[in-house]
């Protein structure tokens, strides 16, 4: 009881993922700054941004909706963080698994793009209202090739479950082969779940100045900030943990494994953000439902052929 | 849809995208712009009321701070004015070295515009890169006038700096090394999908929209129309030069981008022709302190299009009048037709692509739609500061303002 809750809460649960998604944070500026010929930020800038954030005054707006306001920041981390659970860190194993708990990730993982919605809509700004529309229709653009991209490798396992098919790619690393088309839908998905460029519409710095975010301020704000983080690190150990299944063994190695794993999807992340602009919202949900999901269906189509020639 | 779908939002006066105060009231419905109240005026400074109290080479030093980008271009008209009044020919040498750093103002201005554009879609990597080598032609323009952006080269009558060897060589080298980056510029405009995503289709001005709208610069060229000052109405020595007037046919925000990066090739040929053909001599004429009575229209190619000065002279060192059109002002009238049809998303590009300035541009006008309008004078105006201050409690009567022209 007492391990299974360390396990939730220090190592390699909730605590992990805070502190290695700050330093994903100064990986991802780090390596977008060198691309970009500047120096970039030092190791502990994400830290010092938080603790900063944390320190500043609270800003509610009078218009504002003052529960719902307070309670999203709170509601959108604690989604990602019991989403973490259910993927594996430390070896094959998760920290809790059960048949189907990748459906239930994967509805873990909307919550904070629908609380980002939610939160601008409550602020009521007008900034914050255009933003937030931006946020549910990108939603509804990625969220479909995103969830076929990640559930076509769990036809060829033969189980809904994130361990599952983390032990069976890991014993027939071969299959992984069939899956790179979903990699690659599930890798730009994954961009548009983020908010990050070239699908940053709904955050759109130039236009809408901060989109949901743009009423919050101090430590509400830090914990979003810390969200979107942890959601980077989340997706990008759920792409490793379902595509990049490699295995030693070895517990240490295999964390270390994890580790470049995890960091080869983030420079592939940071490299598609520094060499793209901004899309318009229409041509983002164009470019999602006119390439991503024909992919992401003929992934299906292509896993369910290859189980039946195969025999699974 | 109906009125009721309809969202107005404020894009400034305190916007991220917006680089001087503007305020741009755009209606949408849906993300599609209705509707573009297009309102100016937050940054006046009265420079032109400044230039009527003070010496002509004093101007020099008010006119150079109307832009802090494209400061050349105004002295540079502002002097060509004056010396036509006064009747002064200026030395070939100094000619040349006006156009040499108009161009290279240009070059930085382009670039600093690039930059800008592509923050303003997103492309970040873009905007780092091409301020990266904005940086070469700013240090090019510290060593040649001492500063970055306020270079000081003009004077009534020629230049204050000349060109030495070993800057000529600089020059040269850093234009070298410059041509490489914009033709990678030309290239990347033409083969990356999401740039012309982005850019092509937006903001579109037609030729016929461009000439009644009396666009310029920049903005004219890329609707098809030729319309560039140094070729219509040569001054300094563009007479001499060849170059070729860049234009496209996109008639929008692609084709702007286009007409710019093709245009910074042009200029850096024209910074070599420069440096190949300057003649040795002397680099200022003698100017008189006193300008005879008349008045002027000077026109010359600032980086954003026509920029026109007209100095009316009474006979004394002071001018009488001093108006300047700086060329963003030319360019807003066309603006609300670049924005309507639009989506929201294209609003800070489409601005962005005129290049507008606009503490330039800004002037005090008096609109009271619906009402009766008057025009002040200069005492009233004192005396409504006055009344205006009175009302708050401090009493400024006791300031003593000289009166017009009164002030040496």
């Amino acid at each position: 009881m007492l391990l299974g809750l360390g396990k939730i809460l220090i190592f390699p649960g909730f605590l992990f993922l805070t502190v290695y998604s700050l330093l994903f944070e100064y990986l991802d500026r780090k390596v977008y700054a060198r691309l970009q010929n500047r120096m970039g930020p030092p190791w502990y800038q994400p830290l010092a941004d938080f603790l900063k954030l944390i320190g500043k005054e609270v800003i509610i707006p009078a218009e504002a909706n003052k529960t719902m306001f307070q309670v999203l920041p709170v509601i959108s981390l604690s989604a990602v963080a019991a989403a973490f659970i259910y993927v594996p860190v430390l070896g094959k194993e998760a920290i809790a698994s059960f048949e189907g708990d990748l459906i239930v990730v994967l509805y873990f993982l909307t919550i904070p793009t629908m609380c980002l919605f939610l939160a601008g809509w409550y602020s009521r700004g007008v900034y914050a209202t255009v933003g937030s529309v931006r946020t549910l229709t990108q939603l509804f653009a990625y969220e479909v090739p995103l969830f076929m991209a990640l559930l076509a490798p769990a036809l060829i396992a033969k189980t809904w479950s994130v361990t599952g098919m983390t032990a069976f790619f890991a014993e027939h690393p071969l299959y992984i082969l069939i899956n790179i088309p979903a990699l690659f839908v599930a890798l730009v998905a994954a961009q548009g779940k983020l908010e990050r460029v070239p699908f940053d519409t709904p955050e759109a710095e130039t236009e809408i100045v901060a989109g949901p975010l743009v009423e919050y301020s101090g430590r509400l704000l830090a914990i979003f900030r810390i969200t979107i983080d942890c959601e980077l690190v989340m997706i990008a150990s759920l792409v490793s943990a379902i595509f990049l299944p490699f295995m030693t063994g070895n517990i240490a190695l295999d964390f270390v494994l994890y580790l470049v794993k995890t960091v080869a999807v983030l420079l592939f992340l940071a490299l598609m953000r520094s060499v793209m602009a901004r899309l318009r919202i229409e041509q983002m949900v164009n470019f999602c439902w006119k390439y991503l999901a024909p992919i992401a269906i003929l992934q299906i189509v292509i896993n369910l052929l290859v189980r039946g020639w195969l025999g699974l | 849809m109906t009125e009721y779908n309809r969202v107005v939002i404020p894009i400034g006066p305190q916007h991220p995208s917006l680089k001087e105060p503007a305020c741009f009231t755009v209606t949408l419905e849906g993300e599609k712009i209705v509707d573009a109240v297009i309102g100016i005026g937050y940054n006046h400074r009265g420079i032109e009321k400044a230039c009527e109290s003070r010496y002509y080479t004093q101007i020099i030093y008010l006119l150079e701070r109307v832009c802090g980008i494209c400061s050349h271009t105004h002295t540079t008209a502002f002097c060509q004015g004056v010396e036509e009044l006064a009747g002064v020919e200026i030395p070939r040498r100094a000619a040349f070295i006006r156009v040499l750093v108009a161009e290279i103002e240009r070059l930085h201005s382009h670039l600093l515009w690039l930059g800008v554009a592509a923050h303003e879609i997103g492309f970040d990597t873009m905007f780092m890169y091409t301020w990266r080598d904005r940086e070469a032609v700013l240090d090019i323009l510290a060593e040649l006038g001492g500063n970055r952006v306020n270079y000081s080269i003009n004077t009534i009558g020629g230049v204050r700096r000349d060109i030495d060897d070993s800057l000529k060589q600089d020059i040269l080298k850093m234009v070298d090394a410059l041509e490489e980056q914009v033709k990678y510029y030309r290239e990347l405009a033409r083969s990356e999908t999401t740039l012309a995503a982005r850019l092509a289709g937006v903001g579109k001005l037609s030729r016929e929209d461009a000439l009644k709208y009396g666009a310029v610069g920049p903005v004219i060229r890329a609707s098809g129309v030729d319309f560039d000052i140094r070729k219509v109405d040569p001054y300094a020595v563009y007479g001499e030069i060849p170059f070729k007037v860049v234009t496209d046919t996109h008639a929008d925000v692609f084709g702007r981008t286009v007409v710019r990066v093709l245009e910074m090739l042009e200029s850096i040929e024209i910074i070599r022709y420069c440096l190949e053909n300057m003649p040795d001599g002397e680099i200022t004429a003698k100017a008189p302190r006193r300008i005879p009575a008349g008045e002027v229209i000077s026109r010359t190619e600032a980086p954003r299009g026509e920029d026109i000065h007209y100095i009316r002279s009474n006979g004394t060192e002071i001018p009488d009048r001093v108006r300047v059109r700086a060329p963003s002002e030319a360019n807003w009238h066309a603006m609300k037709q670049m924005l309507l049809g639009q989506y929201l998303a294209d609003v800070p590009i489409t601005i962005a692509a005129i290049d507008p300035c606009f503490s330039c541009t800004d002037r005090a006008i008096a609109v009271n739609s619906g009402r009766e309008t008057e025009l002040m004078d200069w005492p009233r105006l004192r005396q409504y500061s006055v009344d205006w201050y009175k009302k708050r409690g401090i009493d400024v009567s006791s300031v003593k303002m000289p009166e017009r022209r009164s002030y040496f």
